[in-house]
């Protein structure tokens, strides 16, 4: 019988052994693919980024060279559109759930805040479509600035809030004990307090939306040239990384490579600049 | 304003030590005491914190506020300059006059209020992000002080009511979280002070701090009690005798005595006070 | 000191809360949008919309069926490959794993989630679907052709395709929120079947999974939604061709898919009108898997609130 116990405590401990291999396993399979995008944007990216792709515009098929300067430029232009909307609207909105309003309020709001995170991205580009696209007749650096803008709003909105709510209540209240009124408190003493958290969930969430496509289809649409009016389509990087992708031609697909290439190392730099950022703060506060 | 100028017989009694009581209590010494709270009750939803308490606060004394945790004391320095608004679902009953003027007139604004009636804090918050200086200054800025002049010789003069200056005065721009726990303390107590208010209250200011801050706080407060109507809670008796004038004893949201701090301490007329002093509970 | 302004209390009160409720008019907005854009599409083909296979915009014939079959099979294959996946290495961060790989490991996770649709898109078409298509695919023809998924020609853009990058899009999701749900696992938990003389596994098994079900569920709906919605990277592996097929080697069509090729083609009214009714099926059953999740994540949540105070 101790014998058998003792079989038993083996078998326990194997299986112990055996679970924390394969979830092992799993854990590398999950990062397996990264590991694999990355070395192929290497590969087949890193020989096409030179000084001509960050300046030059696309050449025309069969032109070898030229590059995305145009689609850099664009996506720098949406981004600053996006902000202009997302900005103002997700940190103030995040400063009302943080600040004010009562726990059944905020808590529909945060919780459609949640489902707005969870809409589909090509459906910002429809919606936008038809509201400014349709109206205006005629795909815009506006429009596509417009849907990317309505993303980062839950985005920031619901970061801004978390990071205001790690600032501790005294200093609220001994902003308010010496007179000083509550929104003067909440601009200077509170939102300054968690600047550094504010300013992480902008990046993350402008890293977020860089990378996007969908919702750039059919609002700003893509231009092989430069975009001389912001009314007009634009180009983005990730929308010449997919015309270029799905076309027949190598030259094509070697630009594509290298537009995916210099789109990632952007959205990875701004992730370990954020990561760097926050490492002291996430150390103290959890 | 007015009564500012009054001067306040308290201390008197306070520097013989031993002298009794008068038998009619507060009322009587005082013409015109700071505060003047009538039948005060404070609700958190459905539980009453603070019932129905009466007392006349003095003014240019020091008030010290004592019992058990859980009594009330701080939910009713909170009601003093209106900070307990902050919690929701609160409410007060009865009535607080300051300087004779009702502190809860409707419409009136409780920033104008606390301008008058400053709060420290038991745990010292200097604001993280600034400077010793700004941290001096921020209540006299963001209420639209700009006067270079005014600011720099509010500043000095803060800061030496805090006696702190001579800590400082080469550190200025140095942030106001790179102090000590106890100078850190004595920072928020000069931004208190900076604004220039009539009436300091003190939220148990030492117990974060170690005996030789408590005591350099202590000796501060005694300092600042000629030209400020200081309140103080603590759950340290010693505290109570040492720095205030008058005591008040809480217990579970009553007032159950308030008299010279000497007589609370040697001959308390209340069982319920003895008993806690004499350690038998709390 | 000038007397502080109330009216600008007021209004810093009543702007942001105007900015907090624009997330409210947003949701309302996509819905009315959608809607407004399809209304002559819904009034013309009713609910036989979402029945018929049909797709043909010359003959003006429109009838989502194939794009919702689509949708529905990828994303389920998608969840299939990446639920265990995700919750092992949530499981394998939170409980298992040696304490100085939990953090870096955290990272990579967290930077797989960055990795922008279209770029995962890009490497599917050019490196994913020829391996898949050299190697696995004829594999599992050869063994498993027999249960009728894996048959037919192999064009290595399919179905089978999509799913599997629709997974590996919401792997990093599934499994950041699986953490999230096993690290409030209060460790009284784990103690008390510790205490009983459990190994690892068992403690796993016993007091975490078993508490954190319900928890684990909402992430998996969560992914869910995600998948449903997942337009780029689908859109350049699963083929697009509107077709109900029972191999998951056939090329398929998704809802997001359709959108995202045919939107700027759409040359008629009535075409548009149908995109947008696509759009507006899409909508409304990823607004249903993210109420459901979030839901389920929620009342955790609160439940777990109440027991801490």
């Amino acid at each position: 019988m101790i014998a058998a116990r003792h079989d038993n405590n083996g078998w326990r401990k194997i299986k112990s052994a055996l679970a924390s291999v394969l979830s092992m396993c799993a854990a590398v399979l999950v990062i397996a693919p990264l590991g694999l995008v990355f070395f192929y944007l290497l590969q087949k990216g890193a020989g096409s980024v030179n000084w001509n792709f960050f300046t030059q515009l696309p050449k025309p098929v069969g032109e070898a060279g030229g590059g995305m300067a145009n689609a850099i430029a664009g996506t720098g232009e949406l981004l600053g559109i996006a902000s202009l909307i997302g900005i103002p609207i997700g940190v103030l909105g995040g400063v009302y759930l943080a600040e004010y309003g009562t726990s059944t309020r905020n808590w529909w709001l945060r919780f459609v805040a949640d489902i707005l995170n969870g809409v589909p991205s090509i459906t910002w580009g429809v919606v936008v479509y038809g509201m400014v696209v349709l109206t205006f007749k005629s795909f815009s650096a506006y429009a596509g600035g417009l849907a990317l803008g309505f993303m980062m709003i839950p985005l920031i909105m619901r970061t801004t809030e978390e990071v205001l709510l790690l600032v501790p209540n005294g200093y609220r209240e001994a902003s308010l004990a010496l007179g000083i009124s509550r929104w003067k408190t909440i601009v200077h003493i509170v939102i300054k307090t968690a600047s550094k958290g504010i300013i992480t969930g902008i990046l993350l969430a402008l890293a977020r939306i860089a990378g996007e496509t969908a919702p750039l289809l059919f609002t700003a649409f893509g231009n092989r040239f430069w975009n001389r009016n912001l009314a007009e389509p634009i180009a983005a990087l990730p929308l010449q990384i997919f015309s270029y992708a799905i076309s027949p031609y190598e030259d094509w697909h070697r630009q594509a490579w290298a537009g995916a290439l210099v789109l990632v190392v952007g959205i990875f730099v701004i992730n370990v600049l954020v990561r760097f950022l926050t490492r002291g703060r996430t150390a103290t506060v959890l | 304003m007015s009564n500012l100028t009054m001067s306040s017989p308290t201390p008197i009694s306070k520097s013989s030590g031993i002298t009794p009581t008068p038998p009619e209590d507060s009322n009587s010494q005082v013409a015109a005491p700071a505060f003047d709270v009538k039948n005060l009750s404070i609700w958190y939803g459905e539980k009453r914190a603070i019932k129905d308490i009466s007392i006349q606060i003095p003014a240019r004394t020091v008030s010290a506020i004592i019992g058990p945790s859980g009594c009330g004391k701080s939910t009713f320095l909170r009601c003093l300059n209106r900070m307990h608004e902050l919690v929701p679902r609160t409410r007060i009953e009865g009535q607080i006059l300051f300087n004779g003027e009702n502190l809860y007139r409707p419409g009136s604004d409780p920033a104008m209020a606390r301008r008058r009636i400053g709060m420290v804090f038991q745990k010292s918050n200097p604001f993280p992000t600034m400077s010793i200086e700004e941290n001096v200054l921020v209540g006299l800025r963001l209420n639209g002080v700009r006067d270079r002049h005014v600011l720099n010789e509010r500043l000095e003069k803060s800061l030496r009511m805090a006696a702190l200056w001579d800590e400082v005065k080469d550190d200025l721009k140095k942030p106001g979280m790179s102090i000590s726990g106890g100078q850190q303390q004595r920072l928020c107590i000069a931004r208190a002070v900076a604004v220039e208010p009539e009436v300091l209250l003190m939220d148990e200011p030492c117990s974060a701090l170690d005996p030789i801050a408590t005591a350099r706080v202590e000796e501060l407060i005694r300092e600042l009690r000629t030209r400020y109507t200081i309140v103080i809670v603590t759950h340290n008796m010693q505290q109570a005798s040492r720095v205030s004038d008058r005591t008040a004893f809480f217990y579970v949201g009553e007032l159950i005595e308030f008299g010279e701090t000497a007589q609370i301490f040697s001959s308390p007329r209340e069982r319920k006070t003895e008993d806690y002093i004499t350690g038998r509970f709390g | 000191m000038p007397p502080p302004s109330r009216f600008a209390d007021k209004a810093f009160e009543w702007v942001t809360l105007a900015m907090a409720l624009v997330v409210v008019l947003l949701v309302i907005l996509v819905g009315w949008q959608l809607a407004r854009g399809s209304s002559a599409a819904i009034q013309k083909f009713g609910f036989h919309f979402l029945a018929t296979s049909t797709w043909d915009p010359v003959a003006e014939q429109f009838g989502a069926l194939p794009f919702i079959y689509g949708t529905i099979v990828s994303s389920l294959i998608a969840l299939i490959i990446a639920v265990p996946l995700s919750i092992a290495t949530a499981v394998y961060l939170t409980e298992l794993a040696p304490l100085w790989i939990r953090q870096p490991l955290t990272s990579l996770i967290e930077m797989l989630a960055a990795i922008p649709s279209v770029i995962l898109g890009l490497w599917g078409i050019f490196v994913m679907i020829p391996w898949l298509r050299d190697y696995p695919f004829p594999l599992l023809k050869r063994y498993l052709g027999w249960t009728g998924l894996f048959t037919g020609p192999i064009y290595g853009v399919c179905m089978f395709a999509g799913g599997i990058i629709i997974a590996i899009m919401i792997l990093p999701i599934i499994t950041s929120v699986s953490r999230e749900i096993l690290r409030s696992v209060p460790d009284l938990q784990r103690e008390a079947a510790y205490a009983l003389g459990a190994t690892r596994w068992e403690v796993t098994r016993i007091a975490v999974l078993s508490y954190a079900k319900r928890g684990l569920f909402g992430a998996m709906i969560l992914g869910l939604g995600r998948a449903l919605g997942e337009t780029m990277a689908v859109t350049m592996v699963i083929g697009n061709t509107p077709q109900i097929a029972a191999s998951l080697f056939a090329p398929g069509y998704t809802l997001a898919s359709v959108i995202a090729n045919e939107f700027t083609e759409a040359t008629t009214d009535l075409y548009l009108e149908a995109l947008f009714e696509i759009g507006l099926v899409l909508f409304a059953i990823t607004i249903l898997a993210n109420l459901i999740g979030q839901l389920l994540l929620r009342t955790l949540k609160t439940s777990g609130a109440r027991r801490a105070a």
